[in-house]
């Protein structure tokens, strides 16, 4: 019979970080970033349907970097947790903090437990109603739960990326500065990405019941587009409305009631 | 509650009503009243843009009136609206877990659900209820919904089996169904604009108020007015109540100059 090797807990712990951390630093980054009517979204990601921001309920959206298929799985569990807690009880008892929770605590069992740990760093974003604030709750592989105040940087580079967004972060700013600023510190200054690299999407308080919206195409270049800043602006104000309009009616009527 | 996650094998995929029965919840809730509220008229009908759908507001127990206000016509999701006519505790239990159905399949999968998906989705949730229909607690709902593929509006009907079948133009169901039906049949017309389809809408449910005790008409006292809604290629509308009272009021007043006898044989 042959002896296993003694590793000392310490190793083991800081041989698993390090995996983790090597997995998730290959992927690219993300911003998420509080505006004057939400939260906003920004991902480094060129694919159009494999997604890094997703909507979770009326109020919550999800946002992963690191390897897809697990903060994929992550992403499916948060939208069943909280639609079988808004069926069992009511919409408004679906709530971002005690869904972190349940990610944290998962999170740090697989990486105790487990022989691998998750490559992944999530967001649980919640916008905020009657004049609470919006929360962002970062969540790390090994199940740390950080609230983040104004913005929340994950991936690889965040660090560099975060002192960017730190500089630039003003309050109450609108979508295309925001997104714009935002845009600008995942980039740094030896790139430039355009509208076809980006993922964005906001939760906004125009948007009736369900906050969430993607941003894409014409909208997020015309938002994107500096010199024109102003019309893009007062374009996308007009598409806010136009969506908080038809939205209304979704919520309105039924959707709180039911 | 810890969080739902499965082994592949015994994976839910996108179909809550599968992940309630997972998570050990009840999908019908029991209603413990003997006597079950029902009798009501909806009705359906397609106009040029999409299609209109209406409600009266009366529950009734026996022949006692339950509630005035209720509502019987929900939006399933932006694109389709839902009517219910049956025992309202269940009906509208059916409703509220078709609504999160669709919207949890839209967000799981990160696509909306085809219209003929959505209507077979409540076929099935129709059929799950069928051994409390033999009990006399049916729930037969009405479907419509603009399918955005083919760009026009459609409308479902069901029966207590969970047997759902497509109408070509209109339908309407509940106790008053069949007049709402005849009056829709005389005033339809195809590509009706917007309002003349709201107009045929209010008079069907005039009428089926008019003949069947279960179906609740205007009630000018209270301010209750039947609830219509619209949906087209810009989603799920209700008509704003003023509207509705509006046309009701100009419909009542055609009645009166036609004469107290007009169109009531019986007199």
């Amino acid at each position: 019979m042959t002896m296993p090797f003694y590793v000392a807990p310490e190793q083991v712990m800081k041989d698993r970080a390090e995996y983790a951390q090597k997995g998730i630093a290959r992927g690219r980054s993300l911003v998420a970033t509080t505006y004057a009517d939400g939260v906003l979204m920004v991902a480094d990601n060129p694919s159009r349907s494999l997604h890094k921001i997703s909507e979770i309920y009326d109020r919550i959206a999800f946002a992963g970097v690191g390897k897809y298929n697990e903060y994929d799985q992550l992403r499916v569990a948060g939208v069943r947790h909280a639609d079988t807690k808004g069926f069992a009880f009511s919409r408004e008892d679906v709530d971002a903090r005690s869904l972190a929770n349940l990610y944290a605590q998962f999170l740090g069992n697989v990486f105790t437990h487990e022989m691998k740990p998750l490559e992944v760093e999530i967001l649980v974003a919640e916008l905020g109603a009657d004049g609470r604030p919006d929360q962002l709750y970062h969540i790390a592989y090994e199940g740390t739960i950080t609230d983040e105040d104004h913005f929340a940087v994950l991936g690889g580079d965040a660090e560099t990326i975060a002192e960017r967004v730190g500089a630039g972060w003003e309050a109450d700013r609108d979508l295309g500065s925001a997104l714009r600023a935002s845009v600008a510190a995942l980039a740094g200054p030896d790139r430039t990405l355009e509208a076809g690299d980006l993922e964005v999407a906001i939760l906004s308080r125009q948007n009736g019941r369900r906050t969430f919206r993607r941003i894409a195409d014409g909208e997020l270049a015309a938002l994107l587009a500096p010199s024109a800043s102003g019309r893009g602006r007062r374009r996308a104000g007009a598409q806010d409305a136009g969506s908080a309009a038809s939205a209304t009616t979704d919520a309105g009527e039924g959707g709180e009631r039911a | 509650m810890a969080l739902p996650l499965f082994p592949p094998t015994e994976d839910p995929g996108p179909d809550f009503v599968s992940l309630l029965r997972r998570s050990g919840l009840p999908t019908v809730v029991a209603d413990s009243a003997l006597s079950v509220p029902h009798a009501t008229t909806v009705a359906a009908l397609r106009f040029c843009d999409g299609v209109v759908m209406a409600g009266d507001r009366r529950a009734t127990e026996g022949h006692a009136i339950a509630h005035r206000a209720m509502e019987k016509v929900f939006p399933a999701d932006r694109y389709s609206a839902v009517a219910i006519a049956g025992a309202a505790g269940f009906a509208v239990e059916m409703v509220r877990l078709f609504q999160v159905q669709l919207e949890h399949y839209e967000k799981v999968e990160g696509v909306t659900l085809s219209l003929e998906g959505k209507a077979n989705q409540l076929a099935q949730m129709v059929r799950q209820h069928l051994p409390l229909a033999m009990q006399g607690l049916a729930v037969v709902p009405l479907f419509a919904g603009y399918d955005q593929r083919r760009g026009t509006g459609r409308i479902f009907t069901y029966d207590v089996t969970g047997g759902h079948y497509e109408e070509a133009d209109f339908q309407a169901t509940g106790s008053g169904g069949r007049d709402a039906r005849t009056t829709i049949k005389l005033g339809f017309k195809e590509g009706m604009s917007r309002a003349e389809a709201v107009e045929l809408a209010i008079r069907a449910l005039y009428e089926a108020a008019d003949e069947d005790s279960g179906t609740g008409g205007p009630d000018l006292v209270r301010g209750i007015y039947p609830l219509v809604a619209v949906v087209t290629a810009d989603g799920y509308a209700q008509a704003p109540e003023s509207e509705v009272a509006e046309r009701f009021g100009a419909l009542i007043e055609r009645k009166r100059a036609e004469g107290p006898g007009a169109g009531d044989g019986a007199s």
